[in-house]
């Protein structure tokens, strides 16, 4: 279902539109997997690492969220994936795209995958159009460079991407500031479906639109991978946008993925306290308990130059223990059950080379060994997840 | 008691030889330590009602009046009026300039009105934005800031003068989640410490939930429903309220209006919502035999009560719509 503009005297343009409530079961495979990933920017000042050794998978068809305020890594990873990052960063680790690995790949198979697999949708890319271009002839550039469409052919190609992200193919001729910001956002959606990808990566789609135009933007991304078996990867500071289009979510900060798992469990029942920050930042209208109460979390984004020992994330910590400064705090399990037992359930999560489950096992032993137990479907590096820390008192 | 007023203000603007009805036909009201939220979509007038209340437009019709008077349009007057009711600019960094230290930024006002005690008086605007201890910001520059802190600075900028209302225009937008409560915190401080009122622009109800007392919704150069926050947000009665609220992400069943909101060059007649109105596409407006008015007649323009008040045909036709 896509949003259509109409007259506004002819017909009225009101759509009503079902989200998905359950992530899509059966998954066919996995489309992109990566491996301890890890990017340092070399600055003037020195290193920068900005992003610290990643694990995710995706599988096709699925929508994964990253979320994380600014300066914590998700748009450095995101051009990672395609190896779109700047000559001063270096990256290490593996990013295996239909198990290849895009890190090793020549330049020419780089292209090609650029081309026909992956697209990206930019933070503030609206903003990136040529201001004195028409907007159908830089949805139709990629078409002809690759050499796969006669004009004639890239014209009514034009028309049907325009259709399918809701403009209609008489917008081809408008020029960028004739179009407001939503719009604008649509033609960058129709030039990353232009070569059919598998793969959408969305940094910030939505960030900086009005609620209505963000609604629209949203409903037309969750329709695509529904309709099309697109899989994407949307990058947000913004939780409850991601939970409301992603089936898994990814919480990073400092440059590490520091809480993982089914959208719904990750936005309402946040393990680690910097993803429960930012479920919270946003407030329910109409629950009361949030009215005059804005909450937010204290203290200053980390420098990732000069990030603390322990967990990075202690100097902001409401719920932090003396042993956070000193101990390693990886991926655990999140969802276990009183017991201490992790629950059954569909291996969804980040898994790791040789089927290691994510992180270090706990040292309490406590945990079977990985063959016998299903990969956890929700994982947090905070040491409150583990069954012991409850009892070394602040 | 009402600090600062809209009386039924119009404002223009010519666009390609085309009239915009930016702002067409606005009450709104201020009282003496509230908060009032100004919300709606882009594009629907709050900016520019928003810049007409702060005295930098001024109304093709109407007036706005601050303690009861009148706003003077001389540069002397004007420049009074800005000591009392001061700007909080959308984008920190933008309106930051990036050569000047925190002190600087904060004393600029200061020394354009010539006030007295330019230290203490940036020492005392900055803790009370929060930044503390204020000595230690002053020889710092923007970009070692946080979003957040530059934010803050920003609004140490603005109290630095002292003023009785803030008019701030999406405060939060440009910074992190994590970050936007506190500054939300900070707003709710001032009023209680300082009994600074405020009205705060945005497109995000939730804001308006967190902070404001009443909320008024702009729709296509006119306030279509206004009232207090738990009222409006809880049980909105205008289709538009009901549509902005829908579209939250936690909602259920999101009503999601196509296109933008029509231009205010061509302002549809009848009911201004009209054309994308989802009660008179899906027919309870005929049922309740209001969808003749919905297309033909005008609505009033609403007061600046302090309760609930609606513009629309169904509504008043005593029917809350589904
Ligand atoms: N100086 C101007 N000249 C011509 N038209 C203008 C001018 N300023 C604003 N407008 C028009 O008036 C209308 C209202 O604009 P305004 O900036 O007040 O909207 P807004 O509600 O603040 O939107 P946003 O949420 O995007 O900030 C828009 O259609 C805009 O294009
Ligand atoms: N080209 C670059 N050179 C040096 N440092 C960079 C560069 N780009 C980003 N960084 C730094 O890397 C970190 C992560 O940035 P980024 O990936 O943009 O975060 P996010 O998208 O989460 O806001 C930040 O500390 C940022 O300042
Ligand atoms: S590991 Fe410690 S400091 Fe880190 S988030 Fe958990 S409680 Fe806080
Ligand atoms: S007056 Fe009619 S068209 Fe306008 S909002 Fe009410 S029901 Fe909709
Ligand atoms: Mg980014
Ligand atoms: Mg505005």
């Amino acid at each position: 279902m896509t949003q259509r503009e109409t007259q506004p005297e002819t017909q009225p343009e009101t759509q009503r539109e079902v989200r998905r409530e359950t992530p899509p079961e059966t998954r066919r495979g996995r489309l992109l997997e990566l491996r301890d990933v890890a990017v340092t920017y070399r600055s003037a000042a020195g290193d920068v690492p900005a992003v610290r050794g990643v694990s995710l998978t995706l599988g096709e068809g699925e929508a994964l969220g990253v979320a994380g305020e600014s300066g914590s890594g998700k748009s450095t990873l995101a051009m990672a994936l395609l190896r779109l990052l700047p000559k001063t960063a270096r990256v290490t680790g593996g990013i295996l795209l239909d198990g290849e690995d895009v890190l090793t790949m020549s330049w020419g198979r780089l292209r090609a995958v650029r081309w026909a697999s992956a697209s990206v949708v930019f933070q503030g890319a609206q903003h990136a159009l040529n201001p004195v271009r028409r907007v159908g002839a830089q949805i139709a550039e990629p078409l002809l460079v690759h050499g796969t469409a006669t004009p004639a052919r890239a014209r009514t190609r034009v028309a049907e991407l325009l259709e399918q992200v809701g403009l209609p193919a008489w917008r081809e001729r408008s020029y960028p500031h004739e179009l407001s910001g939503g719009q604008r956002q649509r033609v960058m959606i129709a030039m990353a479906l232009a070569c059919e990808p598998h793969l959408i990566i969305a940094d910030e789609p939505t960030t900086a639109l009005d609620v209505m135009i963000q609604a629209q933007v949203l409903a037309l991304i969750r329709t695509l991978i529904a309709d099309r078996g697109i899989s994407l990867i949307m990058i947000s500071h913004d939780l409850s946008v991601l939970a409301a289009t992603c089936d898994r979510l990814a919480v990073m900060y400092a440059g590490k993925v520091v809480e993982t798992g089914p959208s719904r469990e990750v936005f309402t029942a946040a393990r680690h306290p910097y993803s429960r920050a930012l479920a919270e930042a946003f407030p329910t209208v109409g629950d009361l308990a949030s009215r005059m109460a804005p909450r937010g979390l204290g203290g200053d984004p980390p420098d990732p130059m000069r990030l603390p020992g322990g967990c990075s994330f202690r100097p902001r910590c409401p719920v932090a223990l003396p042993s956070c400064a000193t101990r390693d705090v990886e991926l655990w399990p999140a969802d276990r059950t009183p017991d201490g037992q992790i629950p059954d359930g569909p291996a969804l999560d980040a898994q790791a080379p040789d089927g290691q489950a994510p992180g270090a096992p706990p040292p309490d032993g406590r945990i079977p060994p990985e063959h016998a137990r299903p990969v956890p479907r929700h994982t947090a590096a905070c040491v409150h997840v583990l069954p012991e820390p409850a009892k070394e008192s602040a | 008691m009402t600090l600062l007023e809209a009386i039924d203000v119009h404002v223009e603007f010519t666009a390609r030889g085309r009239r915009a009805r930016a702002v067409d036909g606005v009450n709104l009201a201020v009282g003496e330590g509230e908060i009032v939220a100004l919300v709606g979509e882009s594009g629907c007038g709050k900016t520019t009602l928003a810049r007409t209340l702060l005295g930098l437009e001024r109304p093709a019709s109407g007036a706005v009046r601050y303690g009861g008077a009148p706003l003077t349009y001389s540069t002397r007057a004007l420049k009074a009026y800005r000591r009392e009711v001061q700007l909080v600019p959308q984008d920190p960094t933008g309106s930051l300039n990036p050569r000047h230290t925190v002190y600087e930024a904060v004393a600029e006002g200061p020394r354009i009105h010539g006030l007295p005690g330019e230290r203490e008086r940036v020492a005392s605007a900055l803790s009370r934005a929060g930044l503390r201890p204020p000595e230690r910001f002053f020889p710092v520059y923007p970009h070692e800031l946080s979003g957040g802190q530059r934010q803050r600075v920003v609004i140490a900028g603005a109290l630095a003068l002292e003023p009785r209302v803030l008019v701030a225009d999406e405060p939060v937008a440009s910074l992190d989640a994590s970050v936007r409560g506190e500054i939300l915190a900070l707003l709710l401080r001032l009023r209680a410490e300082l009994g600074l009122s405020a009205l705060v622009v945005t497109h995000d109800l939730g804001l308006a939930w967190n902070i404001a007392d009443r909320v008024a919704v702009m729709y296509l150069g006119r306030i279509v429903e206004s009232g207090p926050v738990e009222q409006v947000l809880s049980a909105p009665s205008h289709p538009y309220t009901q549509a902005l609220l829908s579209v939250l992400p936690e909602s259920p069943s999101p009503i999601v209006l196509g296109g933008e909101p029509p231009d205010p060059t061509g302002i549809p007649g009848g009911c201004r919502f009209h054309p994308r109105c989802q009660v008179l596409a899906g027919g309870q407006a005929a049922e309740a035999g209001v969808d003749g008015r919905c297309r033909s007649q005008p609505l009033d323009i609403l007061p600046a009560a302090p309760g609930s008040r609606v513009a629309c045909h169904f509504a008043e036709a005593g029917r809350a719509p589904a």
